[in-house]
């Protein structure tokens, strides 16, 4: 048994890990390339995986449950409330539309209106799976087309509660038999269901939270992952119970959790297991395409597909159209949901065992639905190549997008240097994304009303979640060597175009930033120490803008020495030898260093004993007594002012005594 | 308490990059330091990142009557902070413009130390124009914001003046020209017209003062 769950393990991933990176290669997508793989392994082909193919799909339609957790954590409930309009118009005039127009075609060839009807509801589906997938990919998600789309799809989720409840109601002849099945009355269903709902709503708020919180505390990873896991499932097991299906449940959790300090923590936590399950969920799609009722009749089958994608676009590309979505994006909305869902295969079963329709009908309409699939990485790909070039060459500006603000700058590390950083940014209203792995932190902010994310800013993923792909600058304030070293190499590596500006505990970790590639590097004690300075010189009297310039001249001055040492601290074995420096060392040579020529021009340019004494030995050598002063003397020709800020003061000779 | 022993209340802004280092302002400002209902601001001093804090500045000229600024000559103009003063407390709105008349009726004028000699500040001098030809911006920038604009306070040639007895004769001068604008004893139509503050000033008591540019005929 572990040896064949091992062995099929190996097949689904040696599959994946071939396949997906040759679809894309070859320019298909990596949708595409998962069904093709699943095809290849199929029993049609290579063989290498069978009857178990069923089980598999379950099991992976779980990716789906996930994804739709992920994208409610992108969606906060505002920008929820936004799209209620695409959600309940758009969505609902094509699941009306599509079903209407199916029904009338199955009614045509002479299917009875029960399943016809049916028939028509089970094909308004589309594949969540595939269009977010494949709108990812090709960054179109918060596109208007990809926004309607988006909402079209939530749309169909919530439906799928009615529909199945409808089911029964089509059943030919033993209708009471499935109508057992629901096992509550109407009125104790919805009951349930607004219960969860309500339910999840507060868990989401009151308990989720402060559990993680605790969680986070632990600072053990694996721990939070599990509770991530363990909080999915949890919620998709408690909608199967009140009848919800689960993708919307952990939709709906996700929503509630994306105001949450942890979201991006909980988005890199999942991303992989995503990423996993719904690409085996494509594979298992592949392999389960029955190309035995395909090859029986292949002209009917492809006449299907043909007819229902045709008729699906159709139905997409004239509501674009009537809701107003500009050319491009009325295509891309009609091409990326042309497709039959994955629900599909559950709703179709669900009609045999209600009897609403026999296998005869489903079978067939199994393999539609897969082929389906298959062709919207295609249409996709004509899409982009062929349509979208022509009707965007219109030059028509696409309508206002419903995208997030994605913030311009990210700060990792909020502790007391990152603070101040934030703290100013936000008191001149600019929006940054902050990260910080103190649990403790993160809530205390969180209390003053201070948006933080919990997180390690030296996990890729959770960088990329924070949107170091969008932003402009990305402030490194961690204070620990190591991370702070780490991520800027990352950072500077896979964000090329992220300016990065971090703080440097001392200058061996100065050295190790500039090694990373970072470009702007502040020494963490500088600043406050040379205020002190300047304030110590004031304090003796210096007056205290005289301080400020010996302290910005020194500060010039020890630049300078920094980065001329540079060298001496030598390439990569730079850091380590640095820090084998012993600090008493380096604080000699610098001491040694220091050179009173420093603060040179801070005298000499305000130096005007130099001028004076010009003045003063033309009027000593014209021989003229003081009084000559009325002619004034050949040196006032430059503006005569008692101390005057010389161009050149290297000009004047050291003045005689 | 000053408020109430005073015709006018006045206010020293004293731009000065190296105090330390001058011969003629510091000797001034010692010599009006401790007058009554003389409020001295060190502009340097308070802002010596330039970090002006506008409100605090416009409280403070609301609080006084006349406004002095005394500063040396550079390049024909003032140091730069009292540029950036300019620009950032006599605000669109508050010094002019529409509802800009809280300025409305002071007296403002500068007190000037120029390394030259006044001679130089003539049309055929060296620096072909004279002290209030050079000021015309301060003058337009007072009529704008509805002050009574009065002729400068100017030590010419700065340079020679090296020791206290070289400057006492200022000093002097300058702490009676702060005392009549405290105490209204100025003409003051006749400080808008004249050349230089001085002329206008009332007989001295005592001694009488003689500004640099009269003072070696």
């Amino acid at each position: 048994m572990t040896d064949s769950v091992l062995v099929q393990a190996f097949i689904y991933l040696a599959a994946a890990v071939l396949g997906v990176p040759l679809a894309k290669r070859l320019g298909l997508g990596s949708v595409l390339g998962y069904l093709l793989s699943g095809v290849i392994i199929g029993p049609f082909a290579l063989g290498l995986v069978g009857g178990e193919g069923h089980s598999v799909m379950h099991f992976a339609e779980f990716g789906v449950v996930m994804m739709l957790f992920l994208v409610g954590l992108e969606l906060r409930p505002a920008i929820l409330w936004q799209l209620r309009r695409p959600i309940l118009g758009l969505g609902g005039l094509q699941v009306a539309g599509t079903t209407v127009a199916v029904a009338a075609a199955a009614l045509a060839l002479g299917v009875a209106w029960r399943p016809a009807l049916a028939i028509g509801m089970i094909l308004a589906m589309s594949s969540t799976a595939i269009v977010l997938q494949s709108l990812a990919e090709k960054g179109q998600l918060k596109s208007p087309g990809g926004q309607s789309a988006f909402s079209i799809l939530l749309f169909q989720d919530i439906s799928v509660i009615p529909i199945l409840a409808v089911f029964p109601l089509l059943a030919t002849s033993a209708a009471q038999t499935a109508a057992k099945d629901a096992g509550h009355p109407g009125w104790l269903q919805a009951l349930m269901v607004l219960g969860a709902v309500i339910g999840l709503i507060a868990a989401g708020r009151y308990i989720v939270r402060p559990a993680f919180r605790l969680l986070a505390q632990t600072r053990l990873r694996e721990v939070f992952t599990a509770a991530t896991l363990f909080l999915v499932v949890g919620i998709a097991l408690l909608m199967q119970l009140v009848g919800l299906s689960p993708a919307l449940g952990t939709f709906l959790a996700g929503v509630v959790l994306a105001e949450s300090e942890y979201r991006h923590e909980l988005e890199s936590d999942l991303e992989p297991f995503k990423g996993l399950l719904l690409g085996l969920f494509f594979i298992s799609v592949g392999a389960q395409i029955d190309f035995a009722i395909v090859g029986d009749r292949p002209a009917v089958i492809a006449g299907l597909v043909t007819a229902v994608v045709a008729g699906k676009l159709a139905v997409l590309y004239a509501l674009g159209r009537g809701f107003g979505l500009d050319r491009p994006s009325r295509w891309l909305l009609a091409f990326s949901l042309s497709q039959v869902g994955e629900f599909a295969f559950v709703l179709l079963s669900f009609g045999v065992s209600s009897k609403v329709f026999g296998s005869e009908l489903a079978s067939p309409l199994v393999a539609v639905v897969a082929l389906s699939m298959v062709t919207t990485p295609l249409l996709l790909i004509l899409l982009e190549r062929v349509i979208l070039p022509r009707v965007t060459s219109t030059a028509q500006r696409p309508a206002d997008h419903i995208t997030h603000q994605d913030e311009a700058v990210v700060i990792a590390g909020f502790g007391r240097f990152g603070q101040v950083v934030g703290r100013l940014l936000r008191a001149n209203q600019i929006p940054s994304t902050v990260l910080d792995l103190d649990p403790n932190m993160v809530e205390l902010l969180g209390r003053l009303g201070i948006k933080v994310h919990y997180g390690d800013a030296a996990r890729p993923e959770l960088l990329h979640a924070a949107g170091c792909d969008k932003a402009r600058l990305f402030v490194l304030a961690v204070d620990d060597v190591e991370a702070s070293t780490r991520i800027a190499e990352h950072v500077h590596r896979a964000y090329p175009h992220l300016k990065i500006l971090a703080r440097a505990r001392n200058r061996a970790h100065y050295y190790a930033l500039r090694h990373a590639g970072v470009q702007h590097i502040f020494r963490e004690t500088m600043g406050s120490a040379l205020e002190m300075a300047a304030e110590t010189l004031h304090q003796l009297g210096v007056r205290a803008y005289t301080a400020q310039r010996m302290t910005a001249a020194w500060r010039r001055h020890d630049e300078r020495a920094l980065q001329e040492l540079e060298s001496l601290w030598g390439g990569d074995a730079g850091v380590y030898f640095a820090q084998a420096r012993s600090m008493l060392q380096e604080t000699e040579r610098l001491m040694r260093a220091e050179n009173p020529e420093v603060f040179r021009e801070v005298e000499a340019e305000w130096d005007n004993d130099s001028l004076r004494d010009e003045v003063l030995e033309a009027v000593r050598a014209a021989g003229a007594p003081q009084p000559a002063a009325e002619t004034p003397p050949a040196p006032e020709t430059q503006p005569a002012a008692e101390t005057q800020p010389a161009a050149s003061p290297s000009a004047a000779p050291t003045p005689p005594e | 308490m000053r408020r109430m022993s005073f015709a006018r209340r006045v206010l020293v802004q004293l731009a000065h990059p190296v105090l330390e280092r001058s011969r003629v302002n510091r000797r001034l400002i010692a010599a009006v330091r401790d007058l009554p209902g003389v409020t001295l601001h060190d502009l340097y001093e308070r802002y010596p990142a330039f970090d002006i804090d506008v409100r605090r500045e416009q409280a403070l000229l609301l609080e006084h009557d006349v406004i002095v600024f005394q500063h040396p000559f550079y390049w024909y103009s003032t140091p730069a902070i009292l540029k950036e003063w300019q620009d950032l407390v006599l605000e669109h709105g508050w010094a002019y413009g529409k509802g800009g008349t809280r300025l409305h009726g002071k007296l403002t004028c500068n007190a000037i130390t120029t390394g030259g000699p006044a001679t130089a500040y003539q049309h055929d001098g060296r620096n072909r124009f004279t002290m209030r030809e050079l000021l015309a911006p301060w003058d337009q920038t007072a009529f704008l914001c509805g002050m009574r604009f009065l002729a400068p306070l100017v030590v010419h040639g700065s340079f020679r003046l090296g020791s206290d007895e070289d400057v006492a004769p200022h000093a002097e001068l300058y702490r009676r020209a702060l005392l009549a604008l405290r105490d209204d004893t100025l003409d003051l139509s006749r400080a808008q017209q004249a050349s230089y503050l001085q002329d206008a000033l009332p007989p001295a008591p005592s001694s009488t003062p003689a500004t640099a540019a009269k003072e070696q005929p």
